[in-house]
């Protein structure tokens, strides 16, 4: 049976589970109808044309995982977690909320579960306000919507300045052979509220998994939103991240993605600048080796004038990885004034390392500023010679200057712990120690 | 003269007529509409063909019936039904030419008007041309000078009964029948284009040029041009194009094929003026174009293309570097205006080592207009060093038009070196009003600013050709080129 048919039959048994009077019910019988008849989608599809999801559709996934019998302790996974920073946490274990890892609150602001937020009947009017109202119909995400259960919720009020970072945790233990991991994240921030967000997918063995994430952000007026991808799960995890933001005026939405590991990662991150004067910055830095694959694929749709987009994504692709970056500014007519720019670097370090890269402007107003530059190349080797007469090793002054390429994308986050931790994993993952920080 | 404004070059534009849209009465011989293995039976057989031919017609007949048009670009319009034209239509009094004193006076009227008057041109410009008009070959000209040096220059008709050794050879390997969905249509049915031949280390002495014409209504053009450039050969081609205007639309499916051997050159120049529709976007030419040319080891392909015309406009001159050294190059500039369409750009394959390419593609949408640029680079495992660069600028003027950029960019090779970058922009307040302050009208600074805007690519066209690319930007643009 295919996974196509698999979760098809499933919906029916998870259907029949849920309360008929949610008030996402109807929802969720559309949007699996839109699944039914788009299904997963495929090469022939443009926005898929360099990412193939076939090889990842064979296994035999579950869909409903069991659940760990023991719990899973904090020091055994304290090192995937901001440790050294007092921090919101909601942690999810197979899809489930895990209580005893989690640090929550309701007080003055709700950091909390999907799962009360579509229960409850406090939430009720924020559900029905803002649930899948930003997310488009798209088949993966319309997967997403109809089994859409469990996640995080986060509502920040108006005014509110989150005083520490919040941060989503999704682990998966290998409880079974191979699991289909599906979280819905809504994350609704108030007028002139300020809010931090890490995110993170990480397994914790060397079974199978497939997440396929939908997240949906509303930026009110003013509002202010950092939010932080970090992807560098293991060899046999793949990942499926949707995030749609939708941007009221003034508002300033920034999201950094840093893709360092995982199988197959697809990043469709997608901005909506409904009101004037928004600032949306997305930047990434993505490093890879064996076969792994990352696709970028990132849209900025200008709807309002006097908006601005900044683009930034640098990637450094060794051993036969791949790399597509797909990005796509669209300028409506009544936008005017808008100010967009998309940048994209690559360096190719291994004769099998692949990158497609597809940048695109889509401009339908006169009075705008559009550009964009994409790059593909090398270490500068005169740099590099200059370093080795200096007595620095070959590692390490390649190191320097993977640093130097990628400083511009980690020199904006804005969480001196975070950035410290995103060193770290560069070091690692390039093979160096540098002793000092960048 | 009053205050001119970007508004009054914009209305200007809009209502600018088509200077190329009479209709010329000459007797032709049209084939019933519809397509079927008759009608292609019976036009390689108008045309005398020899049996391999006719195979070969009939194959890519067969691929056509198969294939389904292509949606993928950024262009919308009604599918032309392609049971309901014509596929060969000929001018009726078709002798045989050897001079232009022979020349039926009517279509000799036809070229003046269009501009290219055969005489001054054969005096002044020194240019072969080949007149192709609906689909015929009518008149080449300097065919002795060129015979001279060994150069075969004629229609492909000609080429394909003289010299059935060359074209049997190369027709077809740089633009299989199976290509696409345009270029099958175009090997079944094609009733004639140019065919030029430069041998082994000849200069060209003067460039080449053919100019399509179509005349009659509710056919379709479909012309087929092979250039073969011998080792160490250089040749300049130069190809112009015009339609009368006419309330429906005209397909135009055309193929050229490039070969530059080792060491050639081939410079390839398109001026495009197809009827572009009238101003509420009725009528115009849809010209579906495959061009494509193969350059073998240190050869060098260089496009460079005009793009005034036409209602819908789908056409990527690309480039497959596959020897060694070879350097591809494509300087564009693609004006649309009211309704026009156009998806335009360039494919360029590195698969040799040491491969270059270059990329300049300059957009300008007016009125309601889209404009899209569309763009592959492929770099090859084998292609060690391989380098392009890419640059792609749009200039808006209206807030009803578009400007669109879709870049692909692969990359297999480390040792490659891709640059790409693109801006969007209009003409600002600000350049015009510097112009004005310092004694300059408006109408003489927008001028300014398109020709500089332009100028990389104008600059790449030969002389004789830059005049009337000046001319054809007037028609499109006047008023903002000086």
């Amino acid at each position: 049976m295919s996974l196509k048919d698999k979760l098809l039959s499933s919906y029916l048994a998870f259907e029949d589970n849920l309360e008929q009077d949610s008030p996402i019910h109807d929802l969720r019988n559309e949007a699996i109808k839109i699944f039914e008849s788009k299904g997963f989608p495929s090469k022939k599809e443009e926005a898929w044309k360099y990412t193939s999801l076939n090889a990842l559709l064979k296994s035999d996934y579950s869909v409903f995982p069991k659940q760990l019998e023991r719990s899973i302790e904090f020091k055994e996974v304290k090192k995937y977690f901001l440790h050294d920073l007092d921090t919101y946490k909601i942690v999810f274990v197979d899809g489930v909320y895990s209580s005893f890892l989690s640090e929550t609150t309701h007080d003055k602001l709700d950091v909390c579960l999907m799962s009360s937020a579509l229960n409850k009947a406090k939430y009720k009017p924020v559900v029905e306000a803002y649930f899948n109202k930003a997310a488009k119909q798209e088949s993966l995400t319309a997967l997403n919507t109809a089994f859409a259960k469990e996640g995080a919720y986060i509502h920040i009020p108006k005014h509110k300045e989150v005083e520490k970072p919040i941060e989503i945790i999704n682990f998966s233990t290998g409880n079974e052979a191979a699991v289909f991991l599906q979280p819905r994240n809504l994350i609704v921030v108030g007028e002139n509220a300020h809010v931090q967000i890490i995110e993170r997918h990480q397994s914790l063995s060397e079974n199978e998994v497939l997440t396929n994430c939908v997240t949906e952000i509303f930026a009110e007026k003013r509002a202010h939103v950092d939010y932080y991808k970090i992807q560098n799960n293991v060899a046999t995890a793949s990942l499926i991240d949707t995030t749609y933001i939708s941007q009221e005026r003034d508002s300033d939405c920034n999201v950094h993605t840093f893709s360092f590991g995982g199988k197959l990662t697809r990043n469709n991150l997608n901005f909506y600048q409904e009101g004037e004067h928004c600032n949306s910055t997305l930047k990434g830095i993505t490093i890879l080796e064996d076969n792994q694959h990352v696709d970028h694929n990132t849209l900025v749709h200008h709807i309002a004038p006097n908006c601005e987009s900044h683009q930034d994504y640098k990637g450094i692709f060794g051993d036969a990885s791949t790399g597509v970056f797909n990005g796509r500014v669209i300028v409506e007519k009544d936008a005017q004034k808008t100010d967009a720019f998309q940048q994209n670097n690559n360096i190719l370090i291994d004769d099998k390392a692949t990158i497609n890269a597809k940048p695109q402007l889509e401009i339908f107003a006169d009075d705008v500023k559009c550009s964009h530059g994409c790059t593909i190349g090398q270490l500068d080797e005169e740099a590099m010679f200059y370093m080795r007469s200096r007595g620095i090793g070959k590692k390490e002054a390649r190191a320097l200057l993977m640093y130097a390429f990628a400083n511009n994308v980690l020199e904006s986050v804005k969480i001196p712990e975070l950035k410290r931790r995103i060193n770290k994993l560069i070091a690692n993952k390039i093979g160096v120690s540098l002793g000092f920080e960048i | 003269m009053g205050k001119f404004t970007e508004d009054d070059l914009k209305k200007e534009l809009e209502t600018k007529e088509y200077e190329y849209g009479f209709y010329t009465d000459i007797e032709s011989e049209t084939f019933p509409v519809g397509l079927n293995e008759e009608i292609v039976r019976a036009i390689s057989m108008k045309k005398e063909e020899p049996e391999w031919m006719t195979e070969w017609r009939l194959e890519a007949f067969r691929y056509w019936q198969a294939m389904v048009e292509p949606d993928w670009a950024n262009v919308t319009y009604e599918k032309p039904n392609f049971q309901n034209i014509s596929y060969y239509s000929a001018p009726n009094k078709k002798p045989k030419y050897d001079s232009i004193d022979e020349v039926d006076p009517e279509l000799l009227e036809t070229f003046k008007k269009l501009g290219i008057s055969l005489e001054e041109q054969k005096k002044l410009a020194g240019v072969a041309v080949d007149i192709v008009m609906d689909s015929v070959s009518v008149a080449t000209t300097f065919k002795k000078t060129l015979a001279e040096k060994g150069i075969i220059f004629c229609s492909i008709s000609e080429a394909i009964k003289k010299h059935p050794e060359l074209v049997k050879k190369y027709i077809g390997t740089v633009v299989p029948q199976r290509d696409n969905f345009y270029a099958a249509l175009n090997s079944a049915v094609f009733s004639d284009g140019s065919f030029c031949y430069i041998p082994k280390g000849v200069k060209c002495p003067m460039e080449l040029s053919t100019y399509f014409r179509i005349n009659q209504a509710g056919t379709g053009q479909f012309e087929r041009t092979l250039v073969i450039a011998d080792k160490g050969s250089y040749v300049s081609y130069l190809e112009g194009c015009t339609a009368p205007s006419r309330d429906e639309n005209q397909l135009h499916a055309a193929v050229v094929e490039l070969i530059a051997l080792e060491d050639a050159e081939i410079k390839y120049s398109t001026v495009q003026n197809w009827y572009p529709g009238n101003k509420e976007g009725k009528g115009g030419v849809y010209n579906f174009v495959t061009k494509r040319g193969i350059c073998e080891t240190n050869a060098k392909i260089s496009w460079t293309q005009v793009e005034t015309g036409s209602a819908i406009t789908w056409k990527y001159p690309s480039c497959i570097l596959k020897g060694d050294n070879s350097i591809g190059e494509f300087y564009s500039i693609a004006v649309t205006n009211n309704f026009q369409q156009a998806d335009t750009g360039t494919k360029m394959i590195h698969l040799g080592k040491n491969t270059k390419s270059t990329i300049i593609s300059k957009g300008i949408s007016a009125g309601r207009s889209q404009n899209s640029y569309r763009g592959l680079v492929k770099i090859s495992p084998n292609a060690d060093n391989a380098r392009n660069f890419s640059q792609c600028d749009s200039l808006l003027m209206g807030n009803k038009c578009g400007a669109h950029t879709f870049p692909y960019i692969e990359t297999k090779n480390k040792t490659a070196q891709v640059e790409h970058e693109a801006t969007t922009s209009k003409i600002g307040e600000d350049q015009i009003f510097y112009c004005n302050q310092r004694g300059i009208d408006t109408e003489k600074a927008i001028a300014l600013i398109v020709n500089g805007f332009s100028k990389e690519v104008l600059n790449k066209l030969p002389m004789e050709f830059a005049v009337e690319a000046q001319k054809l930007l007037e028609i499109s643009l006047e008023g903002s080129v000086g």
